[in-house]
């Protein structure tokens, strides 16, 4: 129950202005929302995270591809304070040190993230599932006394909307196809209204129908909000029409369009040598 | 103003609202039935059940307690017996020093066993008891205490599952084998006993008996209604997303350890004054109290009644109880098979305990129409799911 130590700037497209207490941010990240330099990471002897250095404008979106192994999950468990990095530097808002704070912090200064295997509160309705993921308050005793009221059910209403479960909203979690959680931990994610969204793979196991619509929305979150989007499908991929990261071995091998991409010899190496 | 709105939270559901008459009712009618009826009729209730029903509300409220952190926060405690006993403990150390001159070596300062023991003075931790009010204070706040250092520990490790149910069963059995230290100064293996009355009322007396077993009646449906009001709250939302996804909570930036160290205490605090109220029903606290097999106990009371059920668990701790009154009478070395049976087919066939089954019965017509309104929204809300 402590309070964010950090305070952010509310608006996620001015820059934010370092405090003059701190010593000035250096140029090169002060526009950044994230920025990653020089992180390693190794798990007994294996080097998941190796020297990766990775860098996300304000009101960017990204797509991530790589093989398996090639430490995309163990970035965002950096990002979002899960794991701590062997050494380098991770910056959120160009000067907000992501390495000293720990999951709940991150998560209250505007990171969300969505896991691979969806994670909803099955034994609760949709819209409760909504609710507890609604910006504010993050404290258990406020929470007693906590009244519905009506931006709160709005919010919801809204975000059912663009998530397509307006008609599941009393139901329980646990009932929704595996598709309708995805959807139901986009509008989870939404409902924090982070400044910066992480997406781990937001279509595996999705049919051909239910991976456009996830495509569109995201397209439409990412009018509004910076993403990050972890993914295997090169379809997905390109729908999303984004610049694209490929990670090999705990570092970026290639980055640019998605063409760019896939025409690098280095990546087609890695995808297709073995 | 906002507690009372608060706890008009816990009334959102009819059954608790109809569990606390009932139990109000049950607390009312049986004082009535053991003064006021005749013993000739039919309807009395004898003297000796009077207490022993109180004993088995104060389990009630002890199922109820290990109900909050169990069935809503997923917290398997095996040592909530401890809790149960302190609150004893502080209540009996209040009646020890009641007794005054009239123990057996009239000591109007130190109870008997200190006596016994060559001890010269009244330690320092019994200071205050002599004040009923700072004894009731001691019965919320021991536990109360014991549970937030042990809660902040061992939540703030992330020590969850099978792991925290043995630290808690650690927890109970150290205060067992400390409480049977002579030298610990809570009358050793003994515990304390032969009170002779409660604010200057005669324990034995029938109309004290009465009054304690309203009072059970009266704070078991009070915490039945705070217990109703917490899960029924956000809060409440908040505990079942720890519960079922603790990791997944701290990434929404919540704090699991602090969502689950409120519930703990509360339920700890539960515990002890359930223990406060067994103590002057039966007479007698003693180490025993600490034993791992009482808290292991409470948990197939709330088992059977039906885990996160809040009314079930004390109705399964009035069923199981009684059973156990009735069996050891007639058949007293099958008890403990019995219990064991009991616990292995509660977690076979009826995985929500007897509220469950109760629940299940009622629910199915109830909700038939509603399942029809489901079965026509799927085609529209599934049709780009396919799955």
């Amino acid at each position: 129950m402590t309070e964010i130590p950090v305070k952010i700037p509310a608006e996620p497209k001015s820059a934010p202005k370092a405090p003059p207490k701190h010593a000035p941010v250096p140029s090169a990240r002060k526009d950044t929302l994230l920025y990653l330099d020089g992180v390693s990471r190794s798990f007994d002897g294996f080097k998941a995270i190796n020297e990766l250095s990775f860098v996300l404008m304000k009101g960017e979106m990204r797509a991530i591809i790589g093989p398996n192994g090639a430490g995309k999950t163990t970035m965002m468990d950096i990002i979002t304070g899960k794991t701590r990095p062997d050494k380098g530097d991770v910056f959120f808002m160009g000067d907000v040190d992501l390495t000293k704070h720990d999951e709940p912090t991150i998560a209250q200064m505007g990171i969300g993230r969505k896991f691979q295997k969806p994670t909803v509160f099955e034994t609760q309705t949709v819209a409760d599932n909504l609710l507890l993921s609604l910006k504010g308050e993050r404290r258990g005793i406020p929470a007693l006394f906590y009244r519905s009221n009506k931006p709160d059910r709005q919010r919801i209403d809204e975000i059912l909307e663009v998530i397509r479960l307006e008609r599941r909203r009393n139901e329980l979690a646990a009932f929704l196809s595996h598709g309708q959680k995805q959807w139901l931990e986009i509008g989870m994610l939404l409902a924090q209204d982070p400044k910066l969204l992480l997406v781990d793979e937001p279509v595996a196991g999705m049919t051909d129908a239910e991976t456009e619509e996830t495509a569109r929305l995201l397209r439409d979150i990412a009018v509004d909000h910076s993403v990050v989007v972890v993914e295997h499908d090169m379809g997905f991929v390109r729908d999303l029409g984004v610049k694209v990261t490929c990670l090999h071995e705990g570092h970026v091998l290639s980055e640019g369009s998605l063409d760019h991409v896939s025409a690098d010899p280095q990546v087609i190496e890695v995808y297709l040598g073995r | 103003m906002i507690l009372g709105r608060f706890l008009a939270g816990g009334l959102k559901s009819p059954v608790i609202l109809i569990s606390m008459l009932v139990i109000l009712g049950i607390g009312v009618l049986v004082p009535v039935l053991n003064l006021a009826v005749p013993p000739s009729s039919p309807f009395h209730v004898a003297d000796h059940l009077v207490p022993l029903y109180g004993k088995y509300l104060c389990y009630g409220m002890a199922a109820l307690a290990l109900d909050l952190v169990w069935g809503y926060c997923g917290i398997l405690s095996l040592g909530h017996g401890a809790f149960f006993a302190l609150g004893g403990y502080a209540m009996g150390m209040h009646l020890m020093r009641e007794i005054g001159t009239r123990g057996v070596y009239g000591d109007p300062i130190l109870p008997d066993f200190m006596v016994f023991l060559n001890w010269k003075e009244l330690p320092w931790f019994w200071y205050g008891f002599d004040s009923f009010l700072f004894a009731c204070l001691m019965v919320m706040l021991v536990p109360g205490l014991l549970a937030f250092i042990f809660g902040w520990f061992a939540f703030r490790s992330r020590v969850t599952g099978v792991y925290l149910s043995i630290i808690t069963q650690a927890m109970t059995y150290a205060l067992l084998l400390a409480f049977f230290r002579n030298d610990m100064g809570f009358g050793g293996n003994n515990g304390l006993t032969d009170f002779k009355d409660v604010l200057g009322y005669d324990l034995q007396s029938g109309q004290v008996r009465s009054a304690l077993f309203f009072l059970t009646a009266f704070f078991l449906a009070l915490n039945l209604l705070i217990a109703a009001a917490i899960t029924g709250s956000k809060y409440g939302k908040i505990l079942r997303a720890v519960r079922d996804a603790e990791a997944r909570t701290r990434f929404l930036g919540y704090r699991p350890e602090n969502i689950k160290l409120f519930a703990w205490v509360v339920s700890a605090v539960m515990a002890g004054i359930a223990g406060a109220l067994y103590v002057p029903q039966v007479g007698i606290i003693n180490p025993g109290e600490f034993a791992p097999a009482n808290s292991i106990e409470m948990v197939v009371w709330t088992a059977v009644g039906g885990r996160g059920t809040l009314v079930g668990p004390i109705g399964g701790a009035v069923l199981v109880n009684a059973a156990k009154s009735w069996f050891t009478g007639v058949l007293p070395e099958y008890w403990l098979f019995a219990l064991g049976g009991l616990f292995i087919l509660t977690t076979l066939f009826l995985p929500e305990g007897v509220a469950g089954l109760i629940r299940k019965a009622f629910g199915r017509r109830a909700k038939a129409p509603k399942g029809k309104d489901e079965e026509t929204d799927q085609p529209v809300a599934d049709a780009t799911a396919g799955e």
